[in-house]
C-alpha cells in the first residue's frame, strides 16, 4: 500500500520521498513548495512535483420534523415506506410545497459559512431514472442557489503530536436545496431490487467546496467544522455514520503552473478517517498513473473501506445529461430581510434573513476563542474541547465545581477522561463518571486530601459505575493523605535508617538520589503521603 | 328537464320539482344510452346514487350546501379522483386507483355535486381531436343532431352515416361532449393549449379556460405545468361562472395559485357595453381559417360595434411563433413529467425483468402510444445541454414576447380580444385521422395557445352553426384575473347571437318530464 500523507499543504511526490517533512503552508497549497531531502522521481515528469487538488460536494440531511416538499415526516430507521406522502412516491398530479423550516436551516447555515443569501432563488428539476427516484427527476437549485460564495475557515495540526495548529480557509462555491433520493436495496441472489421511499424528498443542503485543499487531513478537517457548525446551528445532525453528512470528493493532480488535471468524483464515503484515506489514495493512485504514462479519466470512483481504494463505479461510466429544466411548480423562493420586508405581509409566511442572523448561536471558531480567553486553555485543547460532543459542557460544568485551576482540569479531562472513553468506544455522555463526580474527586486533590497517584486509583475504580462517591472510595481504600506529620516523620526517618547508600551519596551532594527515597517512602504509604512533604521532611532530616 | 341549464336545474331541485336521485338516474340512463358517443371512460353508477341521495337528504332537510348540491357533472379522466379509476386513456394508468381526489373534484364533491364518472380525452391529454386515447375516440354529438344529419349525410345511404360522425375536439372531447349530450350539467376540462375551449367549440357548449394560479392544479395529472389550467365546460355562460365560483381560490397544495381568497361573482344582467374596447387580432385572421368562421368573426364584431363598442384591430404580432415555441416548452415538459410512468409505483409494468433498465424501456414502450412517447423524445433532445439554449432557453424568451403583445394590446385600452376558436367547423372522423397528431395539434391550437402561454383567461361562446350544421364558437380572452369582465362580456355575446340547441333523438327520447315547458325557453 501506498501512502504518502507528509504533514499538508505541500507537494506531493510518489512513495519514497515521504519523508520531505512537513513544509506546511498558510493557505492555499503552495506549488512551488521546496522538496527538500527528496529523492528525484522516476518517470518522464522529471523533477517536478504533482499539486493535488481536492473540492468536495458535501450533502447535509436537513433536520426538519418535516420532508422538503411534503408533510411527511422526517425519521431515521422508521419501517420502510412508512413516512411516504402521495408526493414523495410521485403519484401523478401531486405538486411540491416547500418546507419553511428548510428554508431557515439553508439560510443559517448559508451565513454561518459566510455566503450571501440570494434573496431569489430557482428551483431545477435534474432528471435522471434510478429506482430509488420515483419522479424520475431530482427538484434541486442548479441555476441560482439560495447561498453563494462563502468561506469555510478550518485548522489542522501539522504535526502529531497536535501542538502545531494551522488555520486554513476553503471557499464556499454554493449552498443548494435539494431533494433527497429514496434507498435501493440489491437483493442479488434473488435478482430484485427492494425500494424504502422513507428517506426520498428529504431536505438536502448540497454544500460545494471550491478545490482549495490538497489532501486527505484537510479535506477531513474542513469537513469536521462544517460538521460542527451544523450541528451547533441545528440545521443538521450531520452523523455521517447515519448518512446525514455525505461527502463526495474531487481529485486532481497538475503540475506547478499547468492548469488542473482531468479530475474524478470519489463517492461512498462514511467516515471522516474514510475521506482523508480515500483522498490521498486517490492522489496517490493519479500521481503513479500519470507518472506511469497513463491517463486520468472523468470518471466516478467509489471508496472501498475495505481494500482502502478506489474502484470504478459501473453505473456511472459515461457522462450523464441531466437535462436540467425549471421547475414549474414552485415559484421563485423569496427571502426578504429587514428592509425588503413589505409591509402588510403575514411574518408567518416569509423568511427574514436579517432575523435569522441576529438569532445565530455563537459558531465553534468563535467558541474555542472564548474558552482560550476564559480559561486559559491551550488553543489545540478547545479544539479537542469541541470535537467531542458534550466535552465542552463537561469540562465547563467540572470547572464551575472545583477549585483547581482550569488549565489542571484540562489536563485531567483530555488525558484521563477522553483517553479512557476513547478506549471505549464511549461517547461524553455515556461516560460512567459524570462531572460532578471528576469535580469531587478534583477537589479532594486539590484540598491535598489525596495524592495525584491516589486520585488515578479513585478515578479507576469511579470507571466501574459502582454508584460510590470519590470519598467513599478513597474512605473505603483508606488513600487519604498521611496528615499525622509525626507518623509519616517515623516513615521517613524507617526509609533513611534502611538506606546507607542513597543516604550516603545524598550527603555527598548527589540530591538527584533524593527522588529514590521519595519513592520508597511514597511505596511504604501506599501513595497516600504527599510528596511535596516527603521531600521537605527528607531534606530536613539529612541536608540540615 | 335535462337540457335545463345548471342555475334552472339547481333552482328545480331547491322547489323540489326533481330530486337529486330522479336527475342522477336520468343522467345516468341517458349515458348508457348515447354510449356510442363515447364521452365516458368511467362511470361511477354507484356512487353517484349514493351521493345523490346524500344529496337529497340535504334538500329534504332544507340544508342543501350551495347551487351546485345535486348537481350532475363529469370529470375528465385526467384529474384523480380517490377511489376511482384514473387512466388519462392511457394504457400506462389502466387500472390506476388514485388514493385522493384532484382539489378540484373534492371542491366540487364538498359543495354537494354527484361524480357522474371519467371523460374521454386523447391520451395524457396530448391531442386536439379527443381521437388518440385507448379507449377509442369521443364522437361528437352534433353527428347525431337533426341539425348535422339534414345537411349532411346523403340521405340515400344510411349505412354511410357511420362513417360521417365527426370528432369531437379535444383534448378534453369526453368533457364537452357529455355537456353538448346533455348527460351533465357541467364538467371539468383541462386547457393547455386550447384542450377546453377547442372541444366546447366543436361541441357547442361553453368552454372557460380560467388565469392561470387561479384554480388549483392539485390531482390533474400534468401536461405542461407551467400552462396547464383546469378547464370549465358548461352549457351556458352564466354556469361557467358558477362553477368558476365553486373552484377557484389559493390552494396550499399549488404553490403557483394566486395567495388572494377569490370572490365569486354574479354576472349583470344588464351591461353596456358601448363602453367596452373590443380588441381584433389581425394576427388571428391565420391560414386555414375558414371563410364563414372568418364571417362569423366580423358579424360578431360588428354586433358590438353597433351595440357602440369601440372595435377596433390590434396586432400580436409574435403570435406566429406559438406553435414552434409551444412544442418545445411543451414537449419539455412532457418528457419530465412523464418520467415518473417507470412502472415501479403504480400503473402499468412490463414482464420484462431483465433488469431494471430493461423493465423500465418495455413498461413505457408498452404503456404510451406512439404521439406520448414522440413528445418524450423530442423534449429530451431540447433538454439536453448542448441544445438547452438554442432550444429551451430561446422558446421561453418566445414565450415572454408573446405575453408581452398581450400586455401592450391591453395596456393600450383594449378590454377584451375577439377571435376565433378554431380554424373550422368540426371535421369527420375519417379526414381527421389523415393526418398525424402533431400536425393536427399544430393547426388545431393556432388560435388558443397563445392564451396558454401568457396565462390569461379565455372563453369559447358556441356562436352558430356552420352550413354543414355544425357548431362554431368564438373566443373572447380578458386580462389575468379579469374573469369577472371576460363571462360579463361573453354572456352579453351569448345572449345576442342565441346558439341553436342540439336536437338528438337520444334525448327527446329520455327527456320526457316536468320541465317540458323551459325547454325552449333557456335558448333558442
Amino acid at each position: 500500500m501506498v501512502a504518502a500523507v507528509r504533514g499538508c499543504g505541500g507537494v506531493w511526490r510518489r512513495v519514497w520521498q515521504c519523508g520531505a517533512g512537513g513544509s506546511a503552508s498558510l493557505g492555499q497549497c503552495a506549488a512551488a513548495s521546496s522538496a527538500r531531502g527528496a529523492v528525484a522521481p522516476a518517470g518522464k515528469s522529471g523533477l517536478a512535483p504533482w499539486v493535488p487538488v481536492v473540492g468536495l460536494e458535501i450533502h447535509a440531511q436537513i433536520s426538519s420534523n418535516s420532508k422538503l416538499f411534503s408533510g411527511s415526516q422526517v425519521q431515521f430507521a422508521a419501517p420502510p415506506n412508512s413516512v411516504v406522502s402521495f408526493f414523495d412516491a410521485s403519484l401523478p398530479g401531486t405538486l411540491p410545497v416547500i418546507n419553511r423550516r428548510c428554508v431557515e436551516a439553508a439560510v443559517m447555515t448559508g451565513l454561518a459559512l459566510n455566503c450571501s443569501i440570494n434573496k431569489r432563488s430557482l428551483f431545477d428539476r435534474k432528471h435522471y431514472f434510478y429506482a430509488d427516484l420515483p419522479a424520475g427527476y431530482q427538484i434541486t437549485q442548479q441555476r441560482v442557489p439560495i447561498a453563494v460564495n462563502g468561506t469555510l475557515s478550518y485548522s489542522l495540526c501539522t504535526d502529531h503530536k497536535m501542538s502545531q495548529m494551522v488555520t486554513k480557509t476553503v471557499r464556499i462555491k454554493q449552498i443548494q436545496l435539494e431533494q433527497d433520493s429514496g434507498k435501493s436495496l440489491h437483493d442479488d441472489s434473488r435478482s430484485q431490487t427492494l425500494v424504502d421511499l422513507n428517506r426520498a424528498g428529504v431536505g438536502l443542503m448540497e454544500v460545494v467546496m471550491e478545490p482549495d485543499m490538497c489532501c486527505g487531513k484537510e479535506a477531513a478537517a474542513a469537513v469536521r467544522e462544517l460538521q460542527l457548525i451544523l450541528q451547533t446551528l441545528g440545521s443538521s445532525h450531520a452523523v455521517m455514520a447515519e448518512g446525514q453528512l455525505r461527502v463526495d470528493a474531487n481529485v486532481s493532480v497538475h503540475h506547478p503552473g499547468e492548469p488542473y488535471g482531468v479530475r474524478t468524483e470519489v463517492k461512498n464515503i462514511n467516515s471522516l478517517r474514510f475521506l482523508a484515506k480515500a483522498v490521498d489514495y486517490e492522489i496517490q493512485r493519479q500521481i503513479e498513473e500519470l507518472e506511469n504514462g497513463g491517463t486520468i479519466l472523468n470518471e466516478t470512483r467509489a471508496f472501498d473501506s475495505k481494500l482502502g481504494c478506489t474502484v470504478p463505479m459501473r453505473d456511472k461510466e459515461g457522462k450523464q445529461d441531466y437535462r436540467f429544466m425549471p421547475e414549474p411548480n414552485l415559484p421563485p423562493l423569496i427571502l426578504y430581510d429587514t428592509k425588503s420586508l413589505p409591509a402588510n405581509i403575514n411574518h408567518q409566511q416569509v423568511v427574514n434573513i436579517d432575523r435569522i442572523h441576529e438569532r445565530l448561536p455563537d459558531l465553534p471558531s468563535v467558541k474555542r476563542a472564548k474558552l482560550v480567553e476564559q480559561y486559559g486553555i491551550l488553543p489545540e485543547h478547545s479544539f479537542t474541547l469541541l470535537n467531542e460532543d458534550g466535552l465542552t459542557e463537561f469540562f465547563e460544568s467540572v470547572v464551575k465545581r472545583t477549585q483547581m485551576k482550569p488549565k489542571k482540569v484540562i489536563g485531567w479531562i483530555l488525558n484521563d477522561l477522553l483517553s479512557y472513553l476513547n478506549q471505549h468506544s464511549l461517547t461524553v455522555k455515556e461516560s460512567p463518571v459524570n462531572s460532578s463526580m471528576l469535580a469531587d474527586l478534583l477537589n479532594l486533590l486539590e484540598k491535598k486530601e489525596i495524592s495525584s497517584t491516589a486520585a488515578k486509583q479513585v478515578l479507576g475504580e469511579l470507571w466501574k459505575g459502582e454508584g460510590k462517591t470519590p470519598l467513599e472510595i478513597v474512605k473505603e481504600k483508606k488513600l487519604e493523605l498521611i496528615q499525622d506529620q509525626e507518623a509519616l516523620e517515623q516513615i521517613c526517618q524507617a526509609v533513611i535508617d534502611g538506606q546507607k547508600n542513597e543516604v550516603m551519596a545524598i550527603k555527598a551532594g548527589n540530591h538527584k538520589v533524593l527522588n529514590k527515597l521519595i519513592g520508597l517512602v511514597q511505596r511504604k504509604t501506599q501513595g497516600r503521603s504527599n510528596p511535596v512533604l516527603v521531600k521537605q521532611l527528607l531534606e530536613k532530616k539529612l541536608l540540615d | 328537464m335535462l337540457r335545463a341549464s345548471l342555475r334552472e336545474v339547481s333552482a328545480a331541485l331547491k322547489e323540489g320539482h326533481v330530486t337529486p336521485t330522479e336527475l342522477c338516474q336520468r343522467c345516468l340512463a341517458l349515458i348508457k344510452s348515447t354510449k356510442f358517443v363515447n364521452a365516458y371512460i368511467t362511470v361511477v353508477e354507484e356512487t353517484a346514487l349514493k351521493q345523490a341521495e346524500e344529496s337529497e337528504k340535504r334538500y329534504r332537510t332544507g340544508q342543501p350546501l350551495g347551487v351546485l348540491d345535486g348537481i350532475p357533472i363529469a370529470v375528465k379522466d385526467n384529474f384523480s379522483t380517490a377511489g376511482i379509476e384514473t387512466t388519462c386513456a392511457s394504457e400506462m394508468l389502466k387500472g390506476y386507483i388514485p388514493p385522493y381526489s384532484a382539489t378540484v373534484v373534492q371542491k366540487l364533491l364538498d359543495q354537494g355535486a354527484v361524480l357522474l364518472g371519467k371523460t374521454n380525452l386523447d391520451e395524457f391529454a396530448m391531442g386536439s381531436g379527443s381521437t388518440d386515447g385507448v379507449f377509442g375516440p369521443v364522437r361528437n354529438p352534433w353527428s347525431y343532431s337533426r341539425q348535422y344529419k339534414e345537411k349532411s349525410v346523403p340521405k340515400s345511404h344510411p349505412e354511410d352515416e357511420d362513417s360521417n360522425w365527426v370528432i369531437a375536439g379535444g383534448s378534453s372531447g369526453g368533457s364537452a361532449a357529455a355537456v353538448s349530450s346533455f348527460t351533465c350539467f357541467a364538467a371539468l376540462g383541462s386547457d393547455t393549449g386550447g384542450s377546453t375551449r377547442n372541444p366546447a367549440a366543436h361541441c357547442g357548449v361553453v368552454g372557460l379556460k380560467p388565469t392561470y394560479g387561479l384554480i388549483s392544479r392539485h390531482g390533474l395529472i400534468p401536461l405542461v405545468n407551467s400552462m396547464d389550467v383546469p378547464g370549465i365546460l358548461t352549457r351556458c355562460v352564466d354556469d361557467a361562472a358558477v362553477v368558476l365560483g365553486s373552484l377557484a381560490g389559493h390552494d396550499p397544495k399549488d404553490s403557483t395559485t394566486i395567495q388572494d381568497n377569490f370572490k365569486p361573482f354574479e354576472l349583470p344582467n344588464l351591461i353596456d357595453v358601448s363602453k367596452l374596447s373590443i380588441g381584433i387580432p389581425k394576427e388571428y385572421h391565420a391560414p386555414g381559417l375558414s371563410s364563414e368562421i372568418l364571417a362569423l368573426w366580423s358579424k360578431a364584431a360588428d354586433l358590438f360595434k353597433n351595440a357602440g363598442a369601440n372595435v377596433i384591430e390590434v396586432s400580436l404580432p409574435h403570435t406566429h411563433y406559438s406553435i414552434v415555441c409551444y412544442h418545445v416548452l411543451c414537449t419539455a415538459e412532457v418528457a419530465s413529467n412523464m418520467a415518473r410512468f417507470d412502472g415501479l409505483e403504480y400503473g402499468h409494468r412490463s414482464d420484462m425483468n431483465k433488469s431494471t433498465e430493461s423493465m423500465y424501456a418495455a413498461t413505457r414502450r408498452e404503456g404510451f402510444n406512439d404521439v406520448v412517447r414522440g413528445r418524450i423524445l423530442s423534449g429530451n433532445y431540447f433538454l439536453l445541454k448542448q441544445n438547452y439554449e438554442n432550444y429551451f432557453v430561446k422558446a421561453q424568451k418566445v414565450r415572454r414576447l408573446i405575453a408581452n403583445d398581450f400586455m401592450k394590446v391591453f395596456r393600450s385600452g383594449v378590454d377584451i380580444l375577439l377571435t376565433p376558436t378554431t380554424l373550422s367547423d368540426a371535421v369527420p372522423y375519417i379526414e381527421f385521422i389523415k393526418e398525424d397528431n402533431r400536425t393536427r395539434s399544430a393547426q388545431d391550437d393556432i388560435l388558443t395557445q397563445a392564451a396558454n402561454m401568457a396565462g390569461l383567461p379565455a372563453i369559447s361562446v358556441p356562436t352558430a352553426l356552420s352550413e354543414r350544421g355544425l357548431p362554431i364558437g368564438l373566443q373572447f380572452i380578458g386580462r389575468s384575473f379579469q374573469e369577472n369582465q371576460l363571462l360579463t362580456v361573453a354572456r352579453w355575446f351569448e345572449k345576442q347571437v342565441k346558439f341553436p340547441m342540439i336536437e338528438l333523438e337520444e334525448v327527446k327520447r329520455h327527456d320526457h318530464g316536468v320541465f317540458q315547458h323551459q325547454k325552449s325557453a333557456s335558448f333558442s
